[in-house]
C-alpha cells in the first residue's frame, strides 16, 4: 500500500448553523490518550460564547414552537445520520478515550441508540409530566412542560461523545436550544457533531458547539444573563461551585454535577431540569344560567 | 307594525333592522358565567348588621310587590291582599307600605280599590301572563283591560320563543307596541323569564332589548318556572342598566322576582344594587321585589330588631 | 338615605393570644439562647400583640439536630401512618380555623374575608392534599423508591403565614422529611399555633420545628450544614442570596419568588368579569402578593371604556378594620412595606404616570395605602418594571395580540399572567405563548393544592402544590 498524504481536518465551531474558527483565531492542541498529536482545536473566547448565546436565543422560538412530533423526527435524522458516520466517529472515540476499535464502536452504537431513545421522547414528555389538575371548582386546569429556554451545557469531561450525547439530546429534545462547551481534552467528537447536526435538519442555533478551557467559556455562560439554565456535568467541584454562585444572578436553573453511568439508560431527570410547568386555569361552570343559587 | 324607537337616545339606530339589532345585541360584551357567580357570591357575604339591617328590611319592605297569581285568586283573597300592603304590620304602624300588589287584569279594579288612597301601586301582569303564547292583539287587549282598569303598572312577559329563535325584532316591536298601550298611565315591567332563555349572555342581550324597546323596568321571571330570580342573573340585570344609564341616560328599573323568601335573601340582593347599579337604584321607584311569602319574613326580622327577642309565624299576619 | 353598611367586626375573643411566646424545638417551648425577643405587632393598629422568642444561630443548630434525629424514625414510618398525621392537622386546622382567621388577621393586617375563606381554606386543603400522598409516593413518578431528602430548612413570608407554612410543611412532611421552619419577622404567630396544633396531633417531637426570626436565622438555617433540602419563598433579592449559599453543597433548591404579573384584557373581554378579575388580581391581599397582576395590558380600543368601569369598581372597595367582615382592603404589612410602596408610587409620578386613587379615608394609626391606578405608564417605567407588592396597578395598553404578549414577557420576571377574551383559540396561543409558571385565563389569583404553582425566570425554580410538589422533598 503506498503512502497516501492524509487530509487532515480543519476542527471549527459550530455557531448558528456554521464553521466559525474562533473569533480569538486562537487554536490549541488536542493529543490522543497517549498524547499523541490529533488535532488542534479552536480556543473559543467569551465573545465565541456570546455569540452562541445569541444563536441560540434566536433559535429558540422556532425550536420550542415546533410540534415535538417533529422535533422527533428531527432527533431521529440526527441518529440516521450518525449511523453513516460511525467508522469516523468510533476512530475519533477510540482516540480520545484511549478505547479499543471495537470498544469505541460499542460506544457509538451506544450513542446513535441514545439519539433514538431521545427521540421518542419528544411528544411523550409532555404526558408524563404534565396532566389536568383535578381542582376544588369550577375551572380547568391543566399542567404542561415547557422548554427552559437556552441551556448551557458542560459537556462531560471523560465521556467524550456518549456522555456529550446523553447530555445534549435531553437538552434540545424538550424544546431548549443549547450552547454545548465540549469535553476540554476531548472535544474532537462534539465538533464532528455539529458537522452532523448541520446535514440532519436541526435548525441553525438548536445546538451550538464550543471547544476551549472549559472554566474559560463556562464563566461568561454562568454569568450571562439571557442564559436560562445550565448543566455543570463537566464541571469539576471547584468550578462548578463558582459557576453555580454566578449563575444565581438570573436564577439559572442548575444541574449539579454528579456521578452518572452514561451507559446505563438514563431516566427523564435531564428532560425535567430544564422544564417549566406551566399551568393554566380556566372557568368551567355549568351551561346555563339556572344553576346557580344562593 | 311602526319599529322606531320609542325614545331617542344614542342607541336609537341599532333597531333600525333585525341585522343591525342583532349585530348590536351579540356585540354586547359576554359574560363569563364563573366569574359572574363568584362575584355574586361574594357580595352575598356582605355583613349587614343592626342599623343597616334597620334600613335594609325597611328599604326591602318598601320595595315589595306583593304578588298573587294563582288560577284561585277571588276578589276576598286580593282584597286581603291590598290590606296587607298597605298596613303590612298591623301592630306597627311605623312599618312602611310595600310598593305594589301584583296581581291578574281581572282583578286590577278589586285591588285597587283594596289600596285606595294608601300610595300602593297596583301592578298587573298582562300579555298572557305566564306564557306569552298569544296572539299580539290578544296581548295588546289584556294589556288595555289592565290599563283601562286602573293599573300602575303593567309586568309583561316577552316572547321567549322568539327570543330563542334569534327574532329580536319581533320580540323588540313586541314591547314597543305594549309600552304603546301602556300609554303614559302605567309603567313597564319587561319580564325575561330568565329561567327560560337559559344562558347569562341571553339575559344581558335581552336585557338590553328590553330597555331599547322602552321598559321602564327589567324583570327576571314570572315565578312559575322552576329558575327564577338569582343573584347572578339580577347581579347582570344591574350591571344592564347601569351601562344603559350611562350610555343614553335613561334610567331603568330592575325587578327580580320569584324565589326570594327570606330577609338574609332580600338583603344580599340590596347589597347587590347598592355595589353595582348604586344608591340611585336604591328606592321603591327604580328596584322591586316580586315576592309574597318575603313580606312576612322581612316582618319578623322587623319584629327582632325592635324588641330583641325572635318573632314567629303567629305575630305576622297570614293573608 | 344611603345603605351605610354597620360595623360588622368578627370577634376577636375566639383567639387567645399570649403575651410572650418561644421557639418551637424538638416538641417544646423554649426561649432564644441568648434570650433575645421581638415584638410582634397588629399592623392596621399597631397595638403590639405579643413578645416572640427570636431564634439566633445557636437556636439553629439546635432545631437543626433535633430535625436530624427526628428525620430516622419519621422517614421510617411507614407512608400511611405520616398520611394520618397529616389528615389529623388538617382536621384540627378546619376545627380552629375561625380562631386562626382572626389571629392572621390580626397579626398581618388582611381582611377576615380572605383568611376566612381564602388562606384557612386552602391550609386545611394542603394538609389534606398531602397527607393522601405520604403513602403514594411510588406511585408518583419519581421512580419505584422514591427517598426523602432529611431535615427540610423553610423560610417564609409574611403575607400568608400560615398558607405558606402549609405549601413547605405538607409535602415535607408527607415525603418523610422533617422541616425546621422560619417564619416571618413580622407574623410570627400563626405559626406559632400551628406548633400547638402539631402538639394536639401528637407528632412526634422534633418533626417540625419553628423558629420565629429576621433574616440572620434565615440565612443560619439556609447556610447550615446538616440541613439537605432549603426552600424560600420570598423576594428575588434574597432568593439570589439563598442560591449563591447553596452553591456547590449537596443541598435541594426550590425558590418562589417575586413576579410583575400582566393581566391582558382583549376588546372582546367578558368586561364585567374582566374588571373584577384586574380588582382581584391586585387588590387581594392589598396587592401584597407574588402573583399579583400588577400590569394591567388593556387593548387601546377599550382602555378608556375600561378604566372607567374600573374606576367605578374601585370606589366601591371598602378600606378599613381588618377584623370588619365587610373590609375589602385591609392593612399594609409593616411600616417597612409602607415606605417602599410609597417609594414606588411616588416615582411612578415622578417619572409621568397619572395617579389616580378612589376617595378613601385612611384610619389615623396602622399602615394604610389607598388603592392606586397609574395610568400613561410605559414599559419603561420603574412602576412597570419593579414588584411593587402593595395596591398599585400599573396600567399600560397594547394594539395587536403579538404586542400584548411581547410586553407581558418583557420582564426578568414569569409567575403570573392573565388573559381576558372570549375567543377560546386565542386564550391557548397566548397562554401556549406566555412565559409565566401560572396562567389565569378570564380568572385570576385562583389557588388550589392540587394545582402547580411556581415561577419562570427570576420569579424562582421549583413547584409547590400537586404532584409536582413533591419532586421539590424527594431524592429523584
Amino acid at each position: 500500500m503506498s503512502d497516501r498524504l492524509s487530509v487532515f481536518k480543519t476542527y471549527k465551531l459550530y455557531v448558528g448553523g456554521k464553521f466559525p474558527r474562533s473569533e480569538s483565531g486562537r487554536v490549541y492542541e488536542v493529543t490522543d490518550s497517549k498524547g499523541k498529536w490529533l488535532a488542534n482545536a479552536p480556543l473559543s473566547s467569551r465573545k465565541d460564547a456570546r455569540d452562541a448565546v445569541v444563536a441560540a436565543r434566536k433559535a429558540f422560538g422556532g425550536w420550542s414552537g415546533a410540534t415535538a412530533y417533529n422535533r422527533g423526527q428531527v432527533l431521529y435524522r440526527v441518529a440516521e445520520m450518525l449511523e453513516g458516520r460511525k467508522e469516523q466517529f468510533a476512530r475519533e472515540v477510540a482516540d480520545a478515550e484511549g478505547l479499543s476499535k471495537s470498544k469505541a464502536a460499542a460506544v457509538v452504537d451506544a450513542t446513535i441508540d441514545r439519539w433514538v431513545w431521545y427521540a421518542g421522547w419528544t411528544d411523550k414528555i409532555a404526558q408524563v409530566v404534565g396532566g389536568a389538575n383535578p381542582v376544588a371548582g369550577p375551572y380547568f386546569n391543566l399542567s404542561s412542560p415547557e422548554p427552559t429556554g437556552v441551556v448551557a451545557v458542560l459537556a462531560p469531561q471523560e465521556s467524550s461523545f456518549l456522555g456529550l450525547v446523553s447530555v445534549v439530546a435531553p437538552v434540545i429534545a424538550t424544546g431548549n436550544t443549547a450552547v454545548v462547551v465540549a469535553s476540554e481534552k476531548a472535544p474532537l467528537p462534539a465538533l464532528s457533531l455539529g458537522e452532523v447536526l448541520a446535514t440532519s435538519d436541526v435548525p441553525g442555533g438548536v445546538v451550538n458547539v464550543l471547544s476551549g478551557r472549559t472554566a474559560e467559556i463556562a464563566a461568561p455562560l454562568a454569568a450571562h444573563q439571557d442564559v436560562n439554565a445550565i448543566d455543570l456535568a463537566g464541571a469539576d467541584e471547584v468550578l462548578a461551585k463558582e459557576l453555580e454562585i454566578a449563575a444565581a444572578d438570573n436564577l439559572k436553573r442548575v444541574l449539579r454535577p454528579q456521578a452518572v453511568d452514561y451507559a446505563e439508560t438514563p431516566g427523564t431527570e435531564r428532560m425535567t431540569a430544564f422544564l417549566e410547568t406551566k399551568t393554566v386555569w380556566h372557568p368551567t361552570g355549568s351551561l346555563g344560567a339556572g344553576g346557580s343559587s344562593y | 307594525m311602526p319599529t322606531s324607537a320609542p325614545t331617542a337616545h344614542a342607541l336609537s339606530d341599532v333597531t333600525a333592522s333585525d341585522s343591525t339589532l342583532r349585530r348590536f345585541l351579540h356585540g354586547l360584551p359576554g359574560v363569563d358565567a364563573v366569574g359572574l357567580e363568584a362575584r355574586a357570591a361574594s357580595l352575598g357575604t356582605r355583613s349587614i348588621k343592626t342599623t343597616a339591617k334597620a334600613y335594609a328590611i325597611d328599604l326591602a319592605i318598601s320595595m315589595v310587590d306583593l304578588t298573587t297569581l294563582e288560577g284561585a285568586d277571588t276578589p276576598g283573597k286580593v282584597r286581603a291582599l291590598g290590606a296587607k300592603a298597605v298596613h303590612p304590620d298591623p301592630t306597627d304602624r311605623t312599618t312602611p307600605t310595600t310598593a305594589a300588589v301584583c296581581v291578574y287584569p281581572d282583578m286590577v279594579a278589586v285591588a285597587k280599590e283594596a289600596v285606595a288612597g294608601s300610595g300602593v301601586k297596583v301592578a298587573s301582569v298582562a300579555t298572557a301572563f305566564p306564557a306569552g303564547r298569544a296572539a299580539l292583539d290578544v296581548k295588546l287587549a289584556d294589556v288595555r283591560d289592565a290599563v283601562a282598569a286602573g293599573a300602575d303598572e303593567i309586568d309583561m312577559v316577552i316572547d321567549r320563543g322568539a327570543f330563542l329563535a334569534g327574532k329580536y325584532l319581533k320580540v323588540y316591536d313586541e314591547i314597543v307596541a305594549v309600552k304603546e298601550a301602556c300609554g303614559d298611565a302605567a309603567r313597564l315591567k319587561v319580564i325575561f323569564e330568565t329561567g327560560e332563555l337559559s344562558t347569562y349572555d341571553n339575559i344581558r342581550r335581552a336585557s338590553w332589548l328590553g330597555m331599547l324597546a322602552g321598559a321602564d323596568f327589567i324583570k327576571t321571571s314570572t315565578g312559575k318556572v322552576a329558575v327564577n330570580a338569582t343573584p347572578a342573573n339580577t347581579l347582570l340585570m344591574l350591571e344592564a342598566v347601569r351601562d344603559f344609564r350611562v350610555q343614553t341616560g335613561v334610567q331603568v328599573g330592575v325587578k327580580p322576582a320569584g324565589g326570594i323568601r327570606t330577609t338574609k335573601d332580600a338583603v344580599k340582593f340590596l347589597v347587590l344594587v347598592n355595589e353595582t347599579a348604586g344608591e340611585d337604584w336604591l328606592d321603591s321607584h327604580w328596584f322591586r321585589f316580586g315576592a309574597s311569602s318575603l313580606l312576612n319574613d322581612l316582618l319578623m326580622q322587623r319584629q327582632k330588631l325592635a324588641t330583641g327577642r325572635y318573632s314567629g309565624p303567629d305575630y305576622v299576619t297570614v293573608d | 338615605m344611603a345603605f351605610e353598611y354597620a360595623p360588622a367586626p368578627e370577634s376577636r375573643a375566639v383567639v387567645d393570644i399570649a403575651p410572650s411566646y418561644g421557639l418551637f424545638i424538638d416538641g417544646e417551648f423554649a426561649e432564644a439562647a441568648d434570650g433575645k425577643v421581638f415584638k410582634t405587632v397588629s399592623p392596621s393598629t399597631e397595638e403590639v400583640l405579643s413578645e416572640v422568642a427570636r431564634a439566633g444561630a445557636e437556636d439553629v443548630d439546635r432545631a437543626v439536630k433535633a430535625a436530624r434525629r427526628a428525620f430516622e424514625k419519621w422517614s421510617a414510618l411507614p407512608g400511611s401512618e405520616r398520611a394520618k398525621y397529616l389528615f389529623r392537622i388538617a382536621r384540627i386546622v378546619q376545627e380552629r380555623s375561625r380562631e386562626l382567621a382572626v389571629l392572621e388577621t390580626l397579626d398581618n393586617g388582611k381582611p377576615i374575608k380572605e383568611t376566612r375563606d381564602a388562606d384557612l381554606p386552602l391550609v386545611a386543603a394542603h394538609f389534606f392534599y398531602y397527607a393522601g400522598w405520604a403513602d403514594k409516593l411510588e406511585h408518583a413518578g419519581f421512580g419505584a423508591n422514591p427517598r426523602p431528602l432529611g431535615v427540610a430548612g423553610q423560610v417564609i413570608p409574611w403575607n400568608f403565614p400560615l398558607l405558606m407554612l402549609a405549601w413547605k410543611i405538607a409535602p415535607a412532611l408527607a415525603a418523610g422529611n422533617t422541616v425546621v421552619l422560619k417564619p416571618a419577622e413580622t407574623t410570627p404567630l400563626s405559626a406559632l399555633f400551628f406548633a400547638d396544633i402539631c402538639r394536639q396531633a401528637g407528632l412526634p417531637k422534633g418533626v417540625v420545628n419553628i423558629l420565629p426570626g429576621y433574616g440572620d436565622a434565615g440565612a443560619a438555617l439556609v447556610a447550615h450544614p446538616d440541613v439537605d433540602k432549603v426552600a424560600f419563598t420570598g423576594s428575588t433579592a434574597v432568593g439570589k442570596e439563598i442560591a449563591r449559599t447553596v452553591a456547590g453543597t449537596r443541598k435541594k433548591l426550590t425558590l418562589e419568588l417575586g413576579g410583575k404579573g400582566a393581566n391582558i384584557v382583549f376588546d372582546d373581554a367578558p368586561i364585567d368579569q374582566a374588571v373584577e378579575g384586574i380588582v382581584t388580581g391586585i387588590f387581594f391581599n392589598q396587592g401584597q402578593v407574588c402573583c399579583a397582576g400588577s400590569r394591567l395590558l388593556v387593548q387601546e380600543s377599550i382602555q378608556d371604556e375600561l378604566l372607567d368601569s374600573l374606576k367605578r369598581r374601585l370606589s366601591t372597595l371598602r378600606l378599613g378594620d381588618p377584623l370588619d367582615k365587610n373590609t375589602d382592603i385591609g392593612a399594609i404589612n409593616s411600616a417597612e412595606q409602607l415606605a417602599r410602596i410609597t417609594a414606588l408610587a411616588e416615582r411612578g409620578e415622578a417619572e409621568g404616570a397619572e395617579r389616580w386613587s378612589p376617595a378613601c379615608a385612611l384610619p389615623e394609626s396602622g399602615y394604610w395605602f389607598a388603592p392606586t391606578l397609574f395610568t400613561n405608564v410605559t414599559q419603561a417605567h420603574t412602576i412597570a418594571r419593579d414588584e411593587i407588592f402593595g395596591p398599585v396597578l400599573s396600567v399600560l395598553s397594547f394594539r395587536t395580540p403579538d404586542e400584548a404578549v411581547a410586553k407581558a414577557n418583557n420582564t426578568q420576571y414569569g409567575l403570573s399572567a392573565g388573559i381576558w377574551t372570549e375567543k377560546g383559540s386565542r386564550i391557548l396561543a397566548v397562554a401556549n405563548k406566555l412565559r409565566a409558571g401560572v396562567v389565569w385565563s378570564n380568572t385570576f389569583n385562583k389557588f388550589d393544592p392540587t394545582s402547580p404553582f411556581g415561577g419562570y425566570k427570576e420569579s424562582g425554580f421549583g413547584r409547590e402544590g400537586g404532584r409536582h410538589g413533591l419532586e421539590a422533598y424527594l431524592d429523584v
